[in-house]
């Protein structure tokens, strides 16, 4: 991704060891978070796995109990007003003022941040299709949402903190806001983005971190991620492929009849797939996909075997 | 096929004959009982303590027939006409009279209040947070809700009129006169109920619904005052009045029981007209439709300071006319005080002279007033606890905005219309004194006057902002602070409170005025107390978490 306006030298968040408790429930528990300049990391987790109190600690809406937490290079607790004024927050449900108009809460909100950049906002508005002239409370929910995200999208900052953003988005909306998203990144924006839409990670994001249970179960960019997992393979082969259930490496292998000979179909180790295909050459391939680990996988495999 | 089609058939004719208006009642009204429980409790507990506390001081404080002769005698003064009736059995004031005379009015204003709250609260305030589209998305009918909200005002006041009962007769009353006292409660609870059951079919917002309801509450003690003044028993203006036909069951005098039928039958006719209105509407719908508005924000909507003003506009414009008007009205009591001591002259030898009279009339005025403004302190200051609610605070705070500077602007906004509604409520006294012919006290005293009460409504304030920063779950505590001194400041006097007690209240401290020898230093030292408290729960503000759990 371009740097072309990166202000902070080192990490624009980078949090260790968070612990936050609320009473007897631990939310976080030792949390880890570090996001690069220009960088839009993913962040994903099942529900009340601390996302959202993460957030508000990177916010310094919320103290944590233990641990340390940097936001571009400031203390979120103590630097939150200076901080605030480089960084964007949408969150994913919020009431916002129901007798104002959209447009009245979008302006609110933009003239806390001073000068408002009114064609800025007019772009959004319009690229969002949203009509600002009605009151909050006669909105639908994903209209609501769109003056989150407008609001959040219109202010020219260094870090957007998205907090499940796209929640109750059409599917033409959520195009439009990973264009924003994109082209907010090629500003050099850095972007944290809580969200359970798999897809929408996958095709934003350079990073991700996965938390369960308040602690982070796995981080790094998607391409490492995806080296940890399997990659699945089907085939067109001449002669019969039964054998390569023997090769190191392979999972799942199911073979089924086909008109050119036998059409196989398995999951491989990243690390054993070059052995895997120059076993298969030999078999007079046909016709080969080999598809990359889904981040839905990945997902299911640290959100599924709940110990 | 042949056999299936009957079957469609059937239940179709079931429905069309079993509307199921009212399915899910039932479980509306205990929902609605679980959720109210201790709230209830608290009133029921404090309106039946509060009765046998009367009734067992006024008979220690007045022991012999003469004592209360005299008592009776300052009964018929202007100011006690206003707050309590107009005075029954005065001539022969036993006990029994006495209670009902100085307990009876004030506990009518409770019990509407009650009221009026508990059928919003389970209407609209449970629209208004979608709670109802859920419930009625189930098989819970159209009208289930009101009339589970109405029922469960019909089981309040039952159960408060038969305890009562229960308490007057254990403390000595006639049993006749305690079981109309009792009713009487308990019909003008219902009266109200149904008011608020309307007013809750009228508008979007629950505290629009509440403040409506509360305005035919005032309209109606104003309408009793007025009527009750001109003549002791009542005059036909009084009638007009709902709060006046629980006041003429002459309840442990000559009591009688028809006058209650009123209220029920009032009760009937606005039950039906909510229906009527309920019927017609749409979920979560008033009678006023909302209109486009601006696409862009005027230029002035631009900081906290100007949000918070614009989210209570509709709110402070509201209580200025209501205040505006209600000081008016209420201002033009005033001649009836010269008119009553000029009637009366033993009264003017037990209270003073006219001018000392209508002074201390006066005075009770704005009393009367600040406590109403105290209470839209109050509830104005409450709207942080709203807006931290419904996440607004967290995407106000995200922007570059100090929290100290957030809530100075509530604190700003709370406090700035509170002045300006007290400066609203010395000139309506004076304004309604003078269109009476009464000029003796200026419109600078009595401005003067409701002004001297600002650093006792910035305690309260100061007391609930200690309250958000430290533990803002407790903001009822502060409430019932408020509905305590509230009471105790206009009726300590009748209740003969302790004066440790009326300690507590912190109008007793504001300068008495007008009038001369006033003293200041309560209200210098309320004002530093308020400073103190104000930025130490501006410190815990700062210090905790954001949404507090």
């Amino acid at each position: 991704m371009p740097t072309q306006r990166a202000r902070t030298a080192g990490p624009v968040i980078e949090a260790h060891g968070l612990t936050k408790s609320f009473g007897t429930v631990r939310a976080l528990d030792g949390l880890d978070l570090v996001v690069r300049p220009g960088e839009v990391a993913g962040f994903l987790g099942p529900n009340g796995a601390g996302k959202s109190t993460t957030i508000r600690v990177l916010l310094g809406l919320l103290r944590a109990d233990g641990g340390t937490a940097h936001v571009l290079g400031g203390d979120p607790w103590h630097d939150a007003v200076a901080l605030h004024r480089r960084l964007a927050y949408v969150p994913g449900e919020v009431d916002l003022w129901p007798g104002l108009t959209g447009a009245e809460v979008l302006d609110v909100l933009l003239r806390l941040r001073g000068p408002v950049d009114t064609s800025r906002r007019d772009a959004l508005v319009e690229r969002f299709d949203l009509d600002p002239t009605k009151k909050m409370r006669t909105y639908s929910k994903g209209n609501r949402q769109k003056v989150a995200l407008v609001a959040g999208l219109a202010a020219d900052v260094e870090l957007l903190l998205l907090d499940e953003p796209t929640s109750g988005l059409d599917p033409l909306m959520e195009a439009v806001f990973q264009d924003c998203v994109r082209e907010a990144a090629g500003r050099g924006t850095a972007v944290l983005l809580s969200s359970h839409v798999l897809a929408e990670v996958e095709k934003l994001c350079d990073t991700v971190t996965i938390v369960r249970a308040g602690r982070t179960v796995e981080a790094g960019s998607l391409a490492e991620l995806r080296r940890l997992t399997r990659s699945a393979v089907t085939a067109v082969t001449a002669d019969d492929p039964a054998h390569l259930a023997h090769l190191p490496g392979v999972h799942a292998l199911r073979v089924d009849d086909h008109p050119d000979g036998a059409r196989v179909s398995l999951d491989v180790e990243d690390t054993d797939l070059p052995g895997l295909l120059a076993a298969l050459a030999t078999l007079g391939p046909r016709h080969l996909t080999v598809q990359p680990p889904s981040l839905e996988e990945l997902f299911l495999r640290h959100y599924g075997d709940v110990a | 096929m042949t056999t299936a089609a009957p079957d469609v058939h059937r239940v179709r004719v079931r429905d069309a004959t079993r509307p199921g208006g009212l399915d899910g009642t039932w479980a509306l009204l205990r929902l609605a009982a679980r959720r109210d429980r201790v709230r209830l409790l608290v009133w029921t507990a404090s309106i039946l303590i509060m009765w046998g506390y009367a009734a067992v001081a006024l008979d220690s404080l007045f022991p012999t027939a003469a004592d209360r002769q005299l008592r009776g005698q300052l009964m018929s003064s202007p100011a006690a006409v206003i707050l309590t009736g107009s005075g029954f059995g005065l001539d022969d004031y036993t006990l029994g009279a006495m209670v009902a005379n100085e307990m009876g009015f004030m506990v009518l204003l409770a019990l509407a209040l009650l009221a009026i709250q508990t059928a919003v609260r389970s209407t609209r305030a449970e629209e208004e947070t979608g709670a109802t589209e859920i419930l009625r998305a189930s098989t819970v009918g159209r009208h289930a809700p009101a009339v589970a909200a109405y029922l469960l005002v019909v089981a309040v006041n039952v159960v408060i009129g038969v305890g009562t009962w229960g308490v007057l007769v254990a403390v000595g009353l006639a049993p006749g006169g305690a079981a109309a006292l009792g009713a009487a409660g308990a019909a003008t609870g219902l009266f109200f109920g149904a008011v608020g059951i309307v007013t809750a079919q009228l508008t979007t917002h629950a505290r629009s619904a509440s403040g409506l309801a509360l305005a035919v509450l005032g309209l109606a003690w104003v309408v009793r005052a007025a009527g009750d003044l001109r003549a002791q028993g009542g005059s036909p203006l009084s009638w007009a009045s709902p709060l006046a036909w629980a006041l003429q069951t002459r309840a442990c005098v000559d009591t009688r029981w028809w006058p209650l039928g009123l209220l029920v039958v009032g009760a009937v006719v606005l039950l039906v007209l909510g229906a009527r209105l309920g019927g017609r509407r749409d979920l979560g719908a008033g009678l006023v439709t909302t209109r486009p508005g601006r696409a862009y924000a005027r230029a002035s909507l631009a900081g906290s300071v100007a949000l918070a003003v614009r989210l209570q506009r509709g709110s402070i414009l509201a209580w200025a006319a209501g205040v505006g008007l209600g000081a008016v009205a209420t201002g033009t009591f005033t001649d009836s005080v010269s008119g009553m001591v000029s009637k009366l002259p033993q009264l003017g030898d037990l209270l003073g002279d006219v001018g000392a009279l209508v002074d201390a009339f006066a005075a009770l005025m704005v009393m009367f007033f600040v406590v109403l403004v105290a209470g839209f302190a109050l509830s104005s200051f409450h709207r942080v606890r709203t807006e931290e609610q419904r996440g607004r605070l967290e995407v106000v705070l995200s922007a570059p905005v100090a929290r100290t500077r957030w809530l100075g602007a509530q604190l700003a906004v709370t406090l700035g219309a509170s002045v300006v509604l007290l400066v609203l409520a010395g000139l309506g006294l004076w304004a309604g004194a003078v269109s009476v012919g009464d000029g003796s006290v200026s419109a600078g005293a009595y401005v003067v006057a409701a002004l001297g009460h600002v650093p006792a409504v910035a305690l309260l304030v100061a007391v609930a902002v200690v309250v958000h920063g430290w533990w803002p779950r407790g903001s009822g505590l502060v409430w019932g602070w408020y509905g305590f001194s509230a009471v105790a400041a206009v009726y300590g006097g009748l209740l003969q409170l302790p004066g440790w007690l009326l300690d507590v209240v912190p109008f007793t401290h504001s300068p008495v005025l007008p009038g001369p020898g006033a003293s200041w230093t309560g209200a210098l030292v309320m004002a530093a107390l308020a400073l103190g408290l104000g930025a130490l729960g501006i410190v815990g503000f700062r210090r905790r978490d954001v949404p507090a759990l």
